[in-house]
């Protein structure tokens, strides 16, 4: 049976031009500009598409607009698990209902919001069960969302019907004041495993990688081939970054920078500040890679390895990660840096080579923060269809 | 008054075949016979003895062969039912099938390659005996050479990644002469060439690296020269690319290449656009390839047997896969006394029958026929394009609202979006209207994407057919998207199980093979 989860609120301050819609006083803002909440819309257009191949289907769901309504308007049957208690649902709401829906034995999660709801889910859902977002919301750095509601809703049908292969996704999100503000600087803040649709039988004209958990550890392996005896390396967070560490048979953090030297940890969840004492007496190198959808290497959950650290790091301090459908994923956008520091940025900016598999790589466009904001603004207006048609 | 015969719907209507026959083992009977073979004559035992009897026993085996029993018109219609649940390019109006290059292969050849004069030849006979066919082989090998301005062409090799392979072996063996081997390990090709390209250098033990368009959707110039080095051994790239997208600076990216001292290869699966108005010695490079199953009209024949050709500069004449027919006179000899060739990359001289059909197609257009040909080719194309352009949800991506030279790989990414529904569905739905499509090689740079060459073959009518047919499934994605997903309805399958195809233990490509996957057979 599959979960569903919406946050009623998703997006409400984006049509009202206010970066995001975390909190209440934010959402009320929100409501007074004249934003109407769509969240609910979105959800009903996923699950009529999942109704297609599922009439009469049973979803588990939270009560009223947090799910239910949007059960009951695709002619589906909601299973309520959960209840919020007051009439604005809060992120609480969001990891309670998340985590009764794990209780119930949800096969699959649908959730319909933005990063913060993403964030929210994957703090109660246990490794292995499959989540898919629904686009709504505002902020969509992490790369856990389906492209538009309806394709999510056909993704899920195919994920009942038959179990597809799940990825690990980074989840982003940033602190919304600090994007007012003007500053972008999103935290990892976990992962959830997003099921994909591989191509079928058509596609085996030319032979695939057996799956993606296939291709990011021959990233990893083809990385690890590259490491030299003497030289310490800055292992980075990302789901790459932990198939880099089981490679090398070390513990890593799923979230923090730790520090392997010929073969074993020397550091784990590193600060900066340790970061920069390490690298001033011995040789190192930073192995990064694309953290969540929007391609950034640097900036974005990994902001200990910082502008202090890569100019320790000497002339070559990146080595870079990701496979290949992770940049061709980028849709042709360059790869982005952001360590607030636009000499350092602009020094990493040009050409890099990107390791993706044993003795395979690519040369990558790599750009500057400047550059960064911009670019994340307009992809993220590509990525969301919901927020361009609303803005217009 | 009305007609004596109804007038056709605007869209074909169609079903396929569907015999629900049995695999050729499960029509075996025990002692049916195709062929009864006569009693060996007495003189002939009396000549040779006991043949049989004289062969070794680690030779003879210990039980007959598990070989089908039929009679023959029993075969015939066991295959004829087969050929008939198939859609191929004599039955459909098969553009679908991008970087393919299916044109029409003209039946008149068919008949030259049956003559017994042909089909009756042995690869070991004395060449002394064989002098029209290696005629045909020579002159073959001197008009791909005029075609590509190359110096020299071998027609070893059976298919276009065979080729491909040869290429990058001669690469290797170029840089081996020159003590530049240990240096030179890394080969640089873009993400849209054939990967085959990459996929052969890395069989020849290079490190690759792959190049990613520029912001225009051109390949990238700048990325490419900043992977280039003293580690270089050769750029690979196709050009058109698979997107159909004429590198506008090739010359730049082989003069480059040649700064540093690597040589440049020309990937030519795509050369229909181009046949008579560009030349890969004219842009530089050092070695390229044709598959003569695509440009040059031959069958694919499903897989096998093509026929490729690889023609280089003087400097790669040297390694050429040997022996090499060579001209003294009159008199056509191979020689085989070349040391630093790469030596045999195929059994004998190459597929004969192919060459002799490429021989004649080529013979029979002539060099204005083959411009002719790449420009109608271009035309259909283009042409095609602005049709599918117009269904909705349908885009270029890449070098957008430009021109494309043979084909374009498109995407459905928008009506994805919108409906849910996959290109590969679409291609499946279409396969209703007795037409189909193939996706794109992997990975899926372009998303969503079908790629469609029209060639010089099909007449603008064909081509609205075939745009007609697609845009109706696209409304069909729109309005009733279980139609689609359900797809094919009118087909001899219906679903397939691709799951088995990802699980060893459950794949199964033989009968025998089958038997002990699924029925624990151990024989």
């Amino acid at each position: 049976m599959i979960g569903l989860i919406v946050n009623p609120v998703a997006g409400i301050g984006g049509p009202a031009g206010l970066k995001g819609s975390d909190g209440e006083d934010v959402q009320a803002e929100a409501r007074g500009r004249g934003s109407v909440p769509r969240a609910t819309e979105r959800a009903e257009l996923a699950l009529l598409e999942f109704a297609r191949g599922n009439p009469g289907a049973r979803v588990l769901t939270a009560s009223g607009n947090m799910g239910q309504d949007a059960v009951v308007t695709a002619g589906l049957e909601p299973e309520v698990v959960y209840r919020p208690s007051g009439e604005h649902t809060t992120s609480a709401d969001t990891i309670a209902a998340a985590a009764a829906l794990a209780a119930a034995g949800a096969s699959m999660v649908l959730f319909v919001g933005g990063d913060g709801t993403a964030r929210d889910v994957s703090a109660a859902i246990p490794p292995g069960t499959p989540c898919l977002g629904i686009p709504a919301g505002v902020k969509m750095y992490s790369g856990c969302f389906a492209v538009s509601p309806v394709a999510g809703g056909a993704i899920a049908a195919q994920s009942v019907s038959g179990r597809l292969p799940l990825q690990r996704r980074e989840i982003l999100d940033v602190a919304e004041d600090e994007v007012r503000a003007g500053r972008v600087d999103p935290t990892l803040f976990g992962y959830l495993d997003v099921p994909y649709v591989q191509g079928r039988t058509q596609a085996r004209k030319a032979s695939s990688t057996g799956s993606e958990s296939d291709a990011v550890r021959d990233a990893a392996n083809g990385a690890v081939r590259q490491f030299r005896p003497g030289v310490a390396y800055l292992l980075g967070p990302g789901s790459t970054m932990a198939a880099v560490a089981a490679v090398l048979c070390v513990e890593k953090t799923s979230l923090g920078v730790d520090v392997v030297l010929d073969g074993r940890l020397i550091l784990a969840d590193a600060t900066e500040q340790q970061l920069l004492q390490l690298v001033a007496h011995r040789p190192a190198r930073a192995v990064v890679t694309v953290i969540g959808g929007q391609g950034f290497l640097l900036g974005r959950g990994n902001q200990q390895i910082s502008a202090a650290v890569i100019r320790a790091l000497g002339e070559d301090p990146l080595l870079v990660v990701a496979t290949n459908d992770k940049l061709i994923a980028l849709g042709g956008r360059p790869l982005l840096v952001d360590t607030a520091d636009a000499s350092v940025d602009e020094s990493l900016a040009g050409y890099i080579r990107v390791v993706t598999g044993t003795d395979t790589s690519s040369l990558y466009r790599v750009a500057a923060a400047d550059a960064a904001i911009e670019a994340t603004n307009t992809s993220t207006r590509e990525n969301n269809s919901w927020v361009d048609s609303t803005t217009k | 008054m009305s007609l004596p015969v109804a007038p056709k719907p605007a869209l074909r209507r169609f079903h396929q075949a569907s015999w629900d026959e049995p695999i050729v083992f499960e029509l075996s009977t025990p002692g049916e016979r195709g062929v009864l073979v006569s009693e060996i004559e007495a003189g002939i035992t009396e000549a040779v003895g006991d043949v049989v009897g004289s062969l070794p026993a680690s030779l003879r085996r210990t039980s007959p062969p598990a070989l089908p029993e039929m009679a023959q018109m029993r075969v015939l219609r066991h295959y004829l039912r087969l050929s008939q649940e198939n859609l191929g390019a004599d039955l459909n109006i098969d553009v679908g099938q991008g970087t393919c290059t299916m044109k029409y292969s003209p039946k008149v050849n068919e008949v030259i390659i049956r003559n017994p004069k042909l089909a009756d030849l042995h690869p070991l006979q004395d060449p002394a005996s064989a002098q029209g066919v290696l005629e045909i082989i020579w002159q073959t090998e001197r008009m791909l050479a005029e075609i590509s301005g190359m110096h020299r062409v071998s027609l070893h090799t059976q298919g276009g990644s065979a080729a491909i392979w040869a290429n990058i072996a001669m690469i290797r063996a170029y840089h081996e002469a020159n003590g530049e081997d240990a240096q030179r390990r890394e080969v640089i090709t873009t993400i849209f060439s054939h990967p085959s390209n990459a996929a052969a250098a890395k069989a020849a033990g290079y490190r690759v690296v792959t190049i990613h368009p520029d912001e225009e959707g051109y390949p990238d110039l700048e990325a490419m020269k900043a992977a280039l080095g003293p580690q270089t051994a050769a750029i690979m790239v196709t050009n058109p690319e698979d997107t159909g997208i004429f590198n506008p600076h090739i010359r730049d990216w082989v003069d480059a290449a040649h700064a540093v001292g690597a040589l440049a290869s020309y990937d030519q699966a795509n050369a229909n656009g181009i046949l008579g108005i560009t030349r890969a010695h004219d842009a530089g490079f050092d070695v390229c390839h044709f598959n003569l199953h695509k440009t040059f009209s031959t069958p694919h024949a499903s897989g096998g047997p093509g026929a490729g050709a690889s023609a280089v500069n003087h400097k790669l004449e040297p390694f050429l896969p040997g022996p090499v027919l060579e001209r003294d006179g009159d008199r056509l000899y191979f020689d085989s006394d070349r040391p630093q060739s790469i030596g045999k990359v195929a059994p004998f001289y190459g597929v004969i029958p192919n060459i002799v059909r490429a021989y004649s197609w080529i013979m029979a257009l002539g060099a204005e026929g083959l411009k002719t040909v790449a420009e109608i080719a271009v035309l259909n194309n283009n042409y095609l394009m602005k049709r599918i352009l117009e269904i909705p949800g349908a885009s270029a991506p890449y070098a957008e609202g430009r021109h494309r030279i043979e084909q374009v790989r498109y995407s459905w990414q928008r009506m994805y979006e919108e409906t849910g529904i996959t290109s590969e569905e679409i291609g499946i739905r279409l396969s209703d209207y007795g037409m189909h499509y193939w996706t794109s090689h992997h990975p899926y740079v372009v998303p969503q994407p079908f790629t469609l060459e029209p060639t010089e073959s099909y007449s603008m009518r064909e081509l609205d057919e075939y745009a007609d047919a697609l845009a109706q499934v696209v409304r069909e994605a729109h309005e009733d998207p279980d139609l689609v997903r359900t797809a094919p309805h009118n087909q001899t399958v219906h679903h397939t199980h691709h799951d088995d195809l990802d699980d060893p233990e459950r794949w199964a490509t033989t009968w025998r093979a089958y038997r002990r996957k699924y029925f624990g057979e151990t024989r």
